[in-house]
């Protein structure tokens, strides 16, 4: 068991918000209670008119059934069943009788309240085992004081409180009140792992019934009394800028109420990447509905012009920086260009172990490869758009966004308002993948809504959302490797950069590994907007080193499980340097288990296989890629994925998700591209940007989880990265091809085996 | 602006709006009917699929003056509780992640079932590409499917 501290310093975690508002407590009517098994009877599943709020986490009603706030943006990695479970489990209620609510941002109450970094279970395990323990205790100190028992001698089972010895019990909805009264514990004790009734067991998605019914769920679907419909037109191309609107024939077209332009920011406002877009000043029409704005938009007498360079100063996490964005019309074939000329050049040494000069002097064979990717769009399904409804002294928001604690401050700045007249609530969200971290929509929602003086929902086009930039950068690596007559890998040099930003993660794996080791890096300034997009950098460099270490593997006649494997043992035993950022074991231990699962050395007939393996978000994960050819086409035919992400909350939802990487990562290292002519993009919708299709999918997917009781780390983004290696070391055993180029469907390299 | 009388879920239903205006805005902002989702625009994502009488049809691309008196039928209409076989199949098999493509990748699934009970992988590949799933629960979308034939059989 452990024992838990509600109260660290001078801050309570769980705070008992119903003695704060006092007023919930009051009508509560003993008739109304029941245990849970009646509720169970009930036609309606519903919260009665009467609850208690016990803390920010969860609301018990008299009839036993319990309200839990799910506090994080829910983009498709199901935490709003698994957040709630982990309350529920400490609770120790039945799930049945559990409702889930989207908790509004609330700073107060929850903290990280974000979708980024894979972190939502990891950064709020603590406390909402800690929200759920707490109530149970407050439940069972409220049966003890009523029974006149040790609060000791009461057990509280699947929201059954009972007293043994005089044979009293009663449901948590009987004692919600009192318990709502109760003060908050000092101290809790949480459950042992092995104690655990809902955490680590399958549970299906809340919103599912909801999802396939087509209830409306999502931002996109938000509609109110009075409600416009908004949308904006941007620049063409990146490095242009309004010149000048003539709005009339598109203001006399059906339904327009208003055409205007709005601009976001002025320029001495201190922002943070979250809040940039590339195009701060934007023409927004606004009507009766979508389809009518969408035509009204087609109207528009837009003059453009080229914009100057600009130098921005932005706040990152604490960091000051003045980030330069150069004017001009890109391209991309000059960025190729570009990127080649930079690599051929010494970069800034980042990380540098031994004498790799000498190791590569001195090998008996040295291996180089370079490896590229494009700009790729995020294209959530559901486009960007968000629900705004600001008056004189208040606003109100409403929609997706995988940041709502980050975008308050821009909001209030912008409307000039004070936060505490801000709300911001949070729907499900059509998909994130880092795309809804930045959230220049929520802005320009707030500044049309405040402009046209009435609630308004502003809902991007496909092609205005492809087209707004936001962008996975465009990357470039060279890998060099030494071996010496023996064909052991004496020396490393990885040397990489990337539009506008670098990929580099020197201190990983096979850092640590190697004796000699050079890590260097480059960056070219670009005015195409970036952004996170579901594990950033690891997206690109995962793919490129683990490609490569199986082309080393290949040169040293090794096998690449157990290259790699022997590389991990020597990280854990002896490792070189001291940052190394990985855990050797742990990695070592998905290698060890994929190869198990996926029976590695005895390969199915006709199958062709390819490994990798990758560390990210503080969790491990290997694949393994089978390929068969069909019709002298190479076709993904099964995917098996281990993964240490520490303790699984809901084991079928997490395979789900792993699932999902699999995809996604065979999808857009083989498909998908963002390209660049005079500055505007070439691909604006899925005519012309190629995702992944049902056909194109593996036909099975399997996954299997560490077991080692770990607190649990990263799920979201992890699975991604790897993969993307897997498919090119397979792609090459099944066509002799090895593929350096993203998308590989557009790269024609030789045959080589 | 034009009037029409259109059969959605089997209720009647009147509208008033431009004839070229396609049926998902007629569906989402003048019937509010938000289940059918705006995805492309250009009938590549499937997002938006609806049936037209017993076919699958992209609602994006589908004007309202096209309809006529054919039968429209949208995700919020396919059963009355939830409980046809293919939503059924997708509860079972826990489908959705973000959920925003589900209505039109059941909307497909659903109309390739009632004229092929027992569809091969490839018949379910065919009917279903044009549906994307940015989430990628392409498997599963599978499993789904060959679930609701089993049980249809």
């Amino acid at each position: 068991m452990t024992l838990l501290k509600t109260h660290i310093g001078r801050r309570a975690f769980i705070k008992n918000t119903s003695l704060a508002s006092g007023g919930l407590v009051l009508g509560f009517s003993f008739l109304n209670s029941c245990k849970p098994e009646q509720a169970e009877k009930m036609a309606v599943r519903e919260m009665p008119k009467e609850w208690f709020e016990i803390n920010g986490y969860l609301k018990i009603g008299d009839n036993g059934l319990v309200t839990i706030m799910s506090p994080n943006p829910e983009i498709g990695q199901n935490v709003k069943t698994s957040m709630p479970m982990i309350v529920a489990d400490e609770l120790e209620i039945d799930w049945k009788d559990v409702i889930v609510e989207q908790a509004p941002l609330n700073t107060n109450l929850y903290s990280w309240q974000v979708a980024g970094g894979s972190r939502s279970i990891s950064s709020s395990w603590q406390s909402l085992r800690m929200a759920g323990a707490t109530a149970r205790q407050m439940l069972k100190q409220a049966a003890a004081t009523a029974w006149q028992v040790p609060v000791e001698e009461i057990r509280a089972v699947e929201g059954v409180l009972t007293h043994e010895a005089s044979g009293k019990s009663a449901g948590y909805g009987e004692m919600a009140s009192a318990a709502a009264k109760e003060a908050v514990p000092e101290e809790i004790n949480l459950k042992d792992r092995s104690d655990f009734s809902i955490i680590g067991t399958s549970r299906k998605n809340v919103d599912g019934l909801k999802i396939v019914t087509g209830q409306p769920l999502f931002g996109i679907d938000v509609q109110r009394e009075g409600m416009l419909i908004a949308t904006v037109a941007h620049p063409p191309a990146f490095g242009m800028q309004l010149k000048s609107l003539d709005a009339e024939a598109a203001k006399k077209m059906p339904g327009i109420r208003d055409v205007f332009s709005i601009t976001l920011f002025d320029d001495d406002f201190k922002r943070s990447a979250f809040h940039h877009t590339a195009f701060n000043t934007l023409v927004a029409v606004v009507g009766e509905s979508t389809w009518e704005v969408m035509q009204a938009k087609k109207a528009l007498n837009i003059e453009w012009e080229k914009a100057p360079s600009a130098s921005i100063g932005m706040t990152m996490f604490g960091n000051d920086m003045e980030v330069n964005y150069p004017a001009g019309l890109e391209n991309t074939t000059t960025h190729r260009e570009q990127m080649e000329a930079l690599n051929a050049k010494k970069g800034r040494v980042v990380r540098k172990d031994g004498n790799p000069e000498a190791a590569f002097k001195n090998a008996a064979k040295v291996i180089e490869r370079s490896y590229t990717c494009p700009f790729l769009a995020h294209n959530t399904m559901e486009p960007m758009n968000f629900f705004a409804h600001v008056t004189e002294d208040h606003a109100e928001l409403l929609g997706p966004t995988q940041t709502p604690e980050w975008m308050e401050p821009a909001i209030a700045e912008l409307l000039g308002l004070p936060l505490e007249k801000i709300d911001i609530n949070m729907t499900r969200q059509g998909g994130g993948f880092g795309r809804r971290l930045y959230g220049h929509f929520m802005i320009e929602a707030a500044a049309i809504s405040q402009k046209a003086k009435a609630p308004v929902k502003l809902v991007y086009s496909r092609e205005d959302d492809m087209s707004q930039g936001t962008y996975r950068p465009s990357y470039y690596a060279t890998y060099r490797a030494a071996l010496d007559a023996d064909n052991n890998l004496t020396a490393l040099h990885v040397k990489t950069g990337g539009i506008p930003e670098s990929p580099l993660f020197a201190n990983r794996f096979p850092a640590g590994a190697l004796d000699n080791y050079l890590a260097e890096d480059w960056t070219i300034e670009s005015n195409i907007t970036t952004g996170a997009f579901r594990a950033p950098r690891s997206n690109f460099i995962a793919g490129a080193e683990q490609s490569f270490l199986d082309e080393v593997a290949e040169a040293a006649g090794k096998d690449p499980i157990e290259m790699r494997l022997e590389l991990l043992k020597k990280a854990q035993e002896n490792p070189v340097g001291e940052n190394n950022d990985y855990d050797a074991e742990r990695y070592a231990g998905v290698l060890e288990l994929v190869k198990d699962k996926s029976n590695w050395n005895a390969s199915p007939t006709g199958m062709h296989r390819g490994v990798s393996a990758y560390f990210c978000h503080n969790s491990y994960v290997a694949q393994v890629l089978d390929i068969a050819m069909e019709n002298n086409e190479p076709v993904v035919q099964k995917v098996t994925t281990a993964i240490d992400c520490g303790i699984v909350i809901n084991p079928d939802a997490a395979r789900n998700l792993a699932e999902g990487g699999v995809v996604d990562g065979i999808g857009h290292a083989m498909y998908s591209a963002i390209t660049f002519k005079d500055g505007a993009p070439e691909q604006t919708n899925f005519d012309k940007y190629r995702l992944i299709r049902h056909s194109e999918a593996p036909k099975e997917i399997e996954t299997h989880f560490v077991d080692n009781g770990i607190d649990p780390t990263g799920l979201g983004e992890p699975p991604f990265p790897p993969i993307m290696g897997a498919l090119a070391n397979a792609l090459y055993k099944a066509t002799g091809r090895r593929h350096y180029h993203q998308p590989f469907i557009t790269d024609r390299p030789p045959i080589v085996g | 602006m034009a009037n029409y009388t259109l059969n959605i879920n089997g209720k009647s239903r009147e509208v008033d709006v431009d004839p070229s205006t396609p049926m998902l805005w007629v569906l989402r902002d003048h019937v509010k009917l938000v289940g059918t989702k705006y995805g492309c625009g250009i009938a590549q994502c499937g997002a938006c699929t609806i049936h037209l009488d017993d076919n699958a049809v992209r609602s994006c691309q589908l004007p309202v003056s096209a309809v006529g008196d054919k039968k429209i039928t949208t995700i919020e209409g396919l059963s009355e509780h939830g409980d046809h076989p293919v939503q059924q199949a997708w509860l079972e098999v826990d489908v959705p992640q973000c959920g925003y493509c589900q209505a039109g990748q059941i909307m497909s699934a659903s109309a390739l079932l009632k004229n092929n009970s027992n569809p091969t992988d490839s018949e379910i590949d065919t009917a279903m590409d044009g549906n994307i799933c940015r989430c990628g629960t392409y498997t599963r979308i599978k499993k789904a499917i060959k679930t609701a034939a089993g049980n249809l059989s």
